[in-house]
């Protein structure tokens, strides 16, 4: 949140933004990856911080699609490294961000196209030496080069972290939703495009790629020897059994016994 | 005992006379005690069928050909199934597989042990040369049976600086054991409770390229591992088919859960102590979050409410006090009494909570399917027959305002304890 976020430096704050090109789920159509743009998000409620996007990629017109919807958040430009179509983009990005040396990288989880495997920030952060952290949904504060974050855990459970900078954090789906990506400043900003020699990914040329199959559901298999239990199994409607029946107590001792499982479950807190 | 069958030509008579006043005891005297079965002259069994079976509760008479039950006096004898699991102790292992599971809780997650699974399937290819499972464990741990999940040598490091979130000391740790060991594969699962993580971090340490949601793994003659596995990729639209990399981040249900064999779990150390390491990342704990905000589907702790609640009040109440998200049944939703997004089952949410409390809820077929991930199930209910209690873990027979009021009487006593302590401290 923008308000309670509060920097003893400002003007030295400086975040860059890791964007990769999405991919609509349903058309395939090239757009703003949904992670990614909540990643520019985070970055744009930081109050001052100058915020950079960086994108390595191919350059071609889906490319340009996709920058253009991070554009239209009200961002003035991105900078586009040109890479071929097969390259590995981690060295061209070290080698940026080594140059930009920011205090706070944002990447989404994992890419919306390609291997997709969300491997990028942690081999950017060991090539660079930084801190890495993953599912961020809120950047408290940063202060002296020190930064509180809230990182999502399943069933909405929240975690504070204090992680030293330069760091590199990725942001998945519980971070807000990103806003609405603008026609106009869409328009209106520039993509910066320069080279850097691209170093070509020789494993992946080698994998066979096909769309996602629906995975086999798992079915309940039931190891007995007699066809009465292997019956009774599967024609079971609740599986009744092993379970405490408290009948005849007091409500205390009942609230006792469901307390107890409570604290041994650790749902109490 | 000899061989040599003595007959007693009396005695079969006997046997064979219905109506015979000895008739019973020397039929139950020659099949052991049975009365429909008896070794005949020649030694070969005889049966008397109408003899079989009982009366059922309409007066039908039912056969019952699991053995449990005999003849007419039936004393159903109920073996507790027995072990049939072999027990398995791999001494000197051609390799080794490293896993490192989850432990959430510390227990093994069904994730974990379908990884484990994968890893005993890895190890045991070769039958002649089978190489020995290894599972990392970081911090306490609650599960007993940490060899019926197939692990053979448990690398257990209970040390503070592993508790809570502390990837970095973590894979120090990791790293260690790859020196030590040098396993020929590392497993991890691919979730978001760290092992996704972990298993990206300790990868690049180790300058692997891994294979991530790996979810069906199979042998291949042609690849370096002898193994070849498919993995999701582009956000789970594709299927990216690889030769399988040393370290595997799969996903859950990549494999069938070890069933049959029961495997040592052998404690083993590591020789040299673990390097201190320089943490930049530190943890500050959970962050309290108010349960009502999480969405249902996801919320761990669910105290809901049916037709059997009278005292709207003291609900909201207890769900406030244990700090519970709170669900209902379609007839409480109906009744207005609570919020259409709050309901449970076939036609509402389908939740996973780790604790599910039904209040006054019946059971019925359309509202158990909604809960059927749930781990723990606590029923609340004045009918001992109904479904509900039939599917809890825990039933307790009583009026659900009596045991809620109770039951916040409880919780607010232990909370106060805390505070004492915590003040005391
Ligand atoms: C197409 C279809 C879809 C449906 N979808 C859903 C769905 O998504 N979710 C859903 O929940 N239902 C659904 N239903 C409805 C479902 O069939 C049941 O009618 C409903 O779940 C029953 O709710 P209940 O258990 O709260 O009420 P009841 O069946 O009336 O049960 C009340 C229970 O409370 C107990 N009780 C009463 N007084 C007390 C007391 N003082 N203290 C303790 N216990 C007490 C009683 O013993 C009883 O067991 C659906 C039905 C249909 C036909």
């Amino acid at each position: 949140m923008p308000h309670n976020v509060n920097t003893l430096n400002d003007a030295e704050l400086s975040v860059a933004v890791l964007v990769s090109v999405g991919r609509h789920p349903l058309t395939g159509r090239a757009r703003r990856a949904d992670h990614d743009a909540r990643a520019v998000e985070m970055a744009l409620s930081l109050g001052d911080a100058s915020v950079q996007l960086m994108h390595a990629g191919d350059g071609g017109e889906a490319c340009g699609d996709a920058m253009r919807g991070y554009l239209g958040m009200g961002i003035s430009r991105v900078k586009r490294i040109n890479q071929d179509p097969d390259a590995d983009v981690v060295p061209a990005l070290a080698n940026i961000l080594r140059f930009a040396a920011p205090q706070l990288v944002l990447t989404g989880t994992r890419a919306e196209t390609g291997e997709g495997s969300g491997l990028v920030p942690y081999l950017l952060a060991e090539t660079l030496g930084w801190t890495v952290v993953s599912g961020l949904a809120e950047i408290e504060s940063i202060e002296q080069g020190v930064a509180t974050v809230l990182q999502a855990l399943p069933r909405g459970k929240r975690r504070r972290l204090k992680v030293r900078l330069p760091a590199i954090a990725t942001v998945d789906s519980s971070a807000p939703a990103a806003r609405q990506s603008a026609f106009g400043p869409a328009r209106r900003g520039e993509l910066a495009d320069c080279a850097c020699a691209s170093v070509t990914d020789e494993l992946q040329t080698q994998w066979r790629v096909q769309p996602a199959r629906k995975r086999p559901k798992r079915l309940k298999i039931v190891k007995s020897a007699s066809a009465r239990d292997r019956f009774k199994a599967a024609a079971a409607k609740a599986d009744s059994g092993g379970g405490q029946l408290l009948n005849d107590v007091t409500p205390e001792q009942g609230a006792e016994a469901i307390f107890t499982l409570l604290k041994e479950e650790g749902v109490l807190r | 005992m000899s061989e040599t069958i003595r007959r007693d030509p009396r005695r079969e008579w006997i046997a064979r006379n219905r109506l015979h006043p000895e008739h019973a005891s020397v039929l139950l005297e020659m099949g052991n005690a049975a009365l429909s079965e008896w070794p005949g002259p020649n030694g070969v069994v005889r049966k008397n069928p109408r003899a079989v079976g009982f009366i059922g509760p309409n007066g039908i008479k039912r056969i019952d050909r699991s053995g449990l039950q005999q003849g007419g006096q039936a004393a159903a004898t109920t073996a507790a199934p027995q072990d049939s699991r072999r027990t398995v102790t791999i001494e000197d292992p051609a390799f080794l597989v490293a896993v490192v599971p989850d432990m959430t809780g510390g227990r093994l997650s069904g994730h974990d042990k379908d990884l484990l699974g994968l890893a005993r399937q890895m190890a045991d290819a070769d039958g002649e040369h089978p190489g020995a499972v290894v599972a990392i464990v970081f911090g306490e741990h609650k599960a007993a049976a940490l060899g019926d999940a197939g692990i053979d040598r448990v690398v257990h490091l209970d040390d503070e600086v592993y508790t809570g979130f502390a990837p970095e000391a973590r894979l120090a740790a990791l790293s260690a054991v790859e020196r030590e060991m040098a396993p020929r594969f590392w497993l991890v699962p691919d979730s978001q409770l760290g092992g996704g993580e972990q298993g990206r971090r300790l990868a690049v340490r180790l300058g692997e390229r891994p294979a991530t949601q790996v979810w069906h793994v199979e042998a291949d003659e042609h690849s370096a591992t002898g193994w070849r596995c498919t993995a999701r990729g582009a956000a789970g639209t594709s299927d990216i088919t690889r030769h399988l990399p040393r370290v595997v981040l799969a996903l859950a249900e990549c494999a069938e859960p070890v069933s049959e064999t029961r495997h040592a779990a052998q404690p083993v150390e590591l020789n040299q102590p673990l390097p201190d390491v320089l943490g930049r990342i530190e943890d500050m704990g959970e962050v309290p979050v108010d349960p009502a905000s999480v969405s249902l589907a996801e919320a761990e702790f669910i105290l809901s409410a049916g037709n059997g609640v009278k005292d709207w009040e003291g609900y909201h109440h207890a769900a406030q006090v244990l700090g519970a998200a709170k669900g209902a049944s379609r007839v409480a939703v109906d009744d207005g009494f609570m919020a259409r997004d709050r309901q449970v089952g076939a036609s509402g949410t389908w939740v996973s909570a780790r604790v599910y409390v039904a209040v006054g809820i019946s059971g019925a077929i359309q509202h158990l399917q909604g809960i059927q991930t749930c781990e723990k199930v606590v029923a609340i209910n004045l009918d001992e027959r109904c479904d509900m209690v039939k599917r809890a873990d825990l039933a307790v027979i009583g009026d659900a305002g009596d045991i809620l009021a109770a039951l916040v009487a409880r919780v607010e006593r232990y909370r106060e304890q805390q505070q004492e302590n915590r003040d005391a401290a």
